[in-house]
């Protein structure tokens, strides 16, 4: 006895499609379905064909494959949109569980005895996996919105800010790890093409301490800064973060470093030929 | 769409060919900007090696999964001469065809993943791999 | 065969690279730019990469070049406009063009290319 393979399922729904997308609107309905009647046929009838393919394309891959991309993106739009609306997870799963149903009846009369049960299964392992996939997308969504909001408050938090022409300073504050120092340095990079700025001061006055992946993180910004046009200068080095360099056999090669902001600043000047002299009047 | 893609590395044309493929694959899977570049970076240097040191060859793309983190897998093959010392060969500067050998220590550094695997006389296979 | 356009600018030949080139065309452009200065005695070229998103060993090692040809035919060279994301890969890739300056834009590229034939001249007369 052959078991029930993923292309014979394709080939039930592909065959009894109307029948199966008429009893499952009619099983949405009756859960509370959310969305206007014509709205509702239209995404359930292109997810049962997006189901048709992938199952003939991507016989036995898991939801997460390539095969199963249309279906995943259909289901993230359903999800945020309902999210939108104010819709709880658990109602868009619906969506998808609601089919089990209609499935199940129609192979019943389509698929014989011993093998009915191997079917059963499939079709509950796929759609089990296709609903939890869009309580994973709202979960995920919820994530992606708090992960951005943490960026936006990193590059508030640290911001660059234009003492002169020419010149950015990006005072760094707190301890650093290597994700946010990544974030930070790239973003001073993007500041200094769109201001064109050929000298930033990097001031570290405000951070405790330094590990050998930040310290290699601010090293390769200067360099890269370098390559593009611009200067750094490091300011505010505190003594046990010099320590830590040395101890760690960090090369500062030819980074020019300043004890504060202040001295940092000077030497900027001086790079753009800048002089801050009396105004004379008093 | 698949989950790979194989292209031939024959000539120059085909260097860019592979490079310009890993970038549409790489922007797909939803790569940060500095990483899409890291990435087609390597995949430049390593299909150069393919065609100038070994004769020619191929570059498959794979689009792999590892739990819930995506990335992409680039193969590189070629049944060339092969690289009879590795390791001096991931050292940079060091090459056997002029001009500097950048291609593999360099990349090993673009990458998160790096796997090497050649013989004197016996081609050669890199694979690189890069996560989201 | 295309090649990729050399403007003249005043003493300068401006370059902007705006395809993805393969091997060949690098190097012709190597070659025209070698000739080009000779034949206008240009004091200085611009290359502009700006619209490149990516810089391998091996444009690197072209521009490496162009920097050192134009130095021995008495001419200065200047890359502008890298993108971060190139930079940064540069640095990891482990190539720092020594020898090849650098600038953030066209603008004060030829700036710097101005300043450098100046103190290149060294017969005190000012702008």
């Amino acid at each position: 006895m052959s078991p029930f393979t993923p292309r014979e399922l394709s080939t039930i729904l592909q065959t009894h499609q109307t029948d199966i997308l008429a009893d499952w609107l009619v099983r949405q309905s009756e859960a509370g379905a959310p969305q206007q009647s014509g709205e509702l046929r239209q995404v359930s009838a292109q997810f049962l064909r997006l189901v048709t393919d992938a199952l003939k394309d991507g016989a036995g891959d898991s939801v997460h494959a390539p095969a199963w991309t249309d279906v995943r993106e259909l289901l993230e739009d359903l999800s945020r949109s309902r999210a939108r609306e104010g819709h709880t997870p658990a109602q868009t799963a619906t969506f998808v569980f609601s089919l089990k149903r209609p499935l199940f009846d129609r192979l019943q009369r389509e698929v014989n005895g011993d093998r009915l049960s191997g079917a059963v299964w499939l079709t509950t392992q796929v759609l089990d996996a296709l609903g939890l996939y869009t309580v994973e997308v709202h979960q995920k969504g919820r994530e992606e919105v708090i992960a951005r909001q943490q960026t936006e408050l990193l590059e508030l938090s640290t911001p660059v800010v234009q003492l002169w022409d020419g010149v950015l300073a990006l005072p760094l504050i707190g301890t650093l790890d290597s994700n946010r120092t990544q974030v930070v340095m790239e973003n001073l990079l993007n500041r200094i093409v769109e201001t064109g700025s050929r000298t930033a001061i990097i001031d570290i006055t405000g951070v405790p301490t330094v590990d050998t992946l930040v310290a290699q993180h601010l090293l390769k910004t200067v360099a890269a800064a370098r390559l593009m046009g611009a200067d750094c200068i490091i300011s505010g080095i505190r003594p046990q973060i010099a320590q830590t360099i040395v101890h760690l056999g960090v090369e500062l090669g030819t980074v020019i470093t300043k004890a504060t902001l202040a001295d940092a600043f000077k030497v900027a000047l001086g790079r753009h030929h800048l002089v801050v002299a009396p105004s004379g009047a008093a | 769409m698949s989950s790979t893609e194989t292209l031939p590395i024959r000539s120059a044309d085909d260097v860019v060919l592979v490079r310009q493929a890993v970038r549409t694959w790489a922007v797909r899977l939803g790569f940060r900007l500095v990483d899409q570049t890291k990435l087609v970076t390597a995949a430049s240097e390593l299909a150069r090696n393919t065609w100038q040191h070994g004769g020619g060859g191929q570059a498959r793309i794979e689009w792999v999964t590892n739990g819930a983190r995506q990335g992409l897998r680039l193969t590189f093959t070629d049944e060339g001469p092969g690289i009879p010392d590795v390791e001096r060969a991931l050292q940079d500067g060091y090459s056997t065809g002029g001009g500097l050998g950048y291609g593999l220590g360099g990349s090993r550094r673009l990458a998160n993943e790096f796997e090497i695997a050649s013989r004197a006389g016996e081609g050669t296979r890199v694979t690189i791999t890069r996560w989201r | 065969m295309d090649r990729i356009p050399i403007l003249k600018v005043g003493e300068y030949l401006l370059v902007t690279v705006q395809v993805d080139m393969h091997d060949q065309l690098a190097l012709t452009l190597q070659d025209d730019l070698t000739r080009e200065i000779v034949r206008t005695h240009a004091r200085g070229v611009l290359i502009d990469i700006s619209s490149l998103d990516l810089v391998d060993s091996f444009i690197g090692r072209m521009l490496a070049n162009i920097a050192a040809m134009s130095r021995v035919l008495d001419a200065e060279t200047v890359v502008v406009g890298m993108r971060p994301a190139v930079a940064i890969t540069l640095v990891e890739l482990g190539m720092s063009l020594d020898g090849v300056r650098t600038a953030l834009n066209v603008d004060s590229g030829m700036q710097l290319l101005r300043h450098a034939r100046d103190a290149a001249s060294g017969d005190g007369v000012q702008h």
